[in-house]
């Protein structure tokens, strides 16, 4: 099947704690209500949540998206920048950039990435330093 | 053991029951980190933190937490209790320090139970 039966997309505002979490709420129960088993829907949380978080965090502000697909389902986090310049030492754990005022909240512990690679079973990030970020999950909705 | 007695044994303050106190939990795990907790903690745990902010509430509701312990004494925002009530997620309070009270979760027999996504 090619079209996905749901699309879900909710708009992200750069530092909004207050509502952070709700895009990956509501794509939780949506998954939840679809019946697709408890394992599969923590993973799209996790990996969910700590996209939505970082947009919020250390981007200008984006989107989160999910389609939804009988076999599986695709979540896209994209921002308007700043990007990140060196992909490859932001996905090793531990490494933040995080400023204090977060770290105080418990952020910052360089672990969201890591958490998205290892709960999807696809993983992509496409960003450049002065554009924006792109990060596409999928997730089948059977384990393999 | 059900959080209920868990809040008698250890004198916890209950600031959202959520209907929680009759549900059954075995495991435990204790960190402020919430990267760190979205990664390792399964569901159905008691979390133990000092943190008491808003993302606390959103963080054991997408982990379907049994419940969340803020220990320390740390001041729980009323966004938190606020949240945990709209997402049926148990926050309970106490003055302990959270070493003590992840001693006495051991004592009563509650384990840890880190996972890996
Ligand atoms: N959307 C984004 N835009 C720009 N930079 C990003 C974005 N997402 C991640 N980064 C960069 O990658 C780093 C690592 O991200 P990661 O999510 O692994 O850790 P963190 O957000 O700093 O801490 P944690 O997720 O553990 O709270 C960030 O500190 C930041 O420098
Ligand atoms: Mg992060």
């Amino acid at each position: 099947m090619c079209e996905p039966f749901m699309d879900l997309s909710f708009d992200l505002t750069a530092g909004d704690f207050e509502r952070a979490g709700e895009a990956s709420g509501k794509i939780k129960k949506t998954l939840q209500q679809i019946g697709v088993s408890a394992d599969i829907v923590r993973r799209v949380a996790i990996g969910t949540y700590e996209g939505e978080m970082n947009v919020i965090i250390h981007s200008h502000g984006g989107t989160a998206k999910a389609h939804i697909y009988p076999e599986y389902t695709v979540v896209v986090l994209e921002d308007t920048g700043p990007g990140i310049a060196d992909i490859e030492l932001a996905v090793q754990e531990g490494y933040s950039t995080a400023p204090d005022y977060v770290r105080d909240l418990g952020f910052g512990a360089g672990m969201g990435l890591p958490n998205m690679k290892s709960c999807s079973d696809c993983f992509e990030i496409v960003s450049k330093a002065g554009e924006g970020t792109k990060i596409t999950m999928r997730f089948a909705h059977k384990k393999a | 053991m059900k959080i209920g007695e868990l809040i008698d044994k250890l004198d916890l303050e209950v600031k959202t029951d959520a209907g929680g106190l009759e549900r059954e939990v075995d495991n435990c795990y204790v960190s402020d980190l919430l990267s760190n907790v979205m990664g390792q903690a399964s569901p159905g745990a008691v979390w133990i933190t000092m943190q008491g902010h808003q993302n606390v509430a959103a963080v054991a509701s997408l982990l379907s937490l049994g419940a969340v312990i803020v220990g320390g004494g740390a001041a729980i925002e009323e966004e938190t209790l606020k949240k945990a009530r709209e997402n049926d997620i148990t926050i309970l309070a106490s003055a302990a320090p959270v070493f003590e009270i992840a001693g006495r979760l051991y004592a009563e027999g509650l384990r840890g139970a880190a996972r890996n996504a």
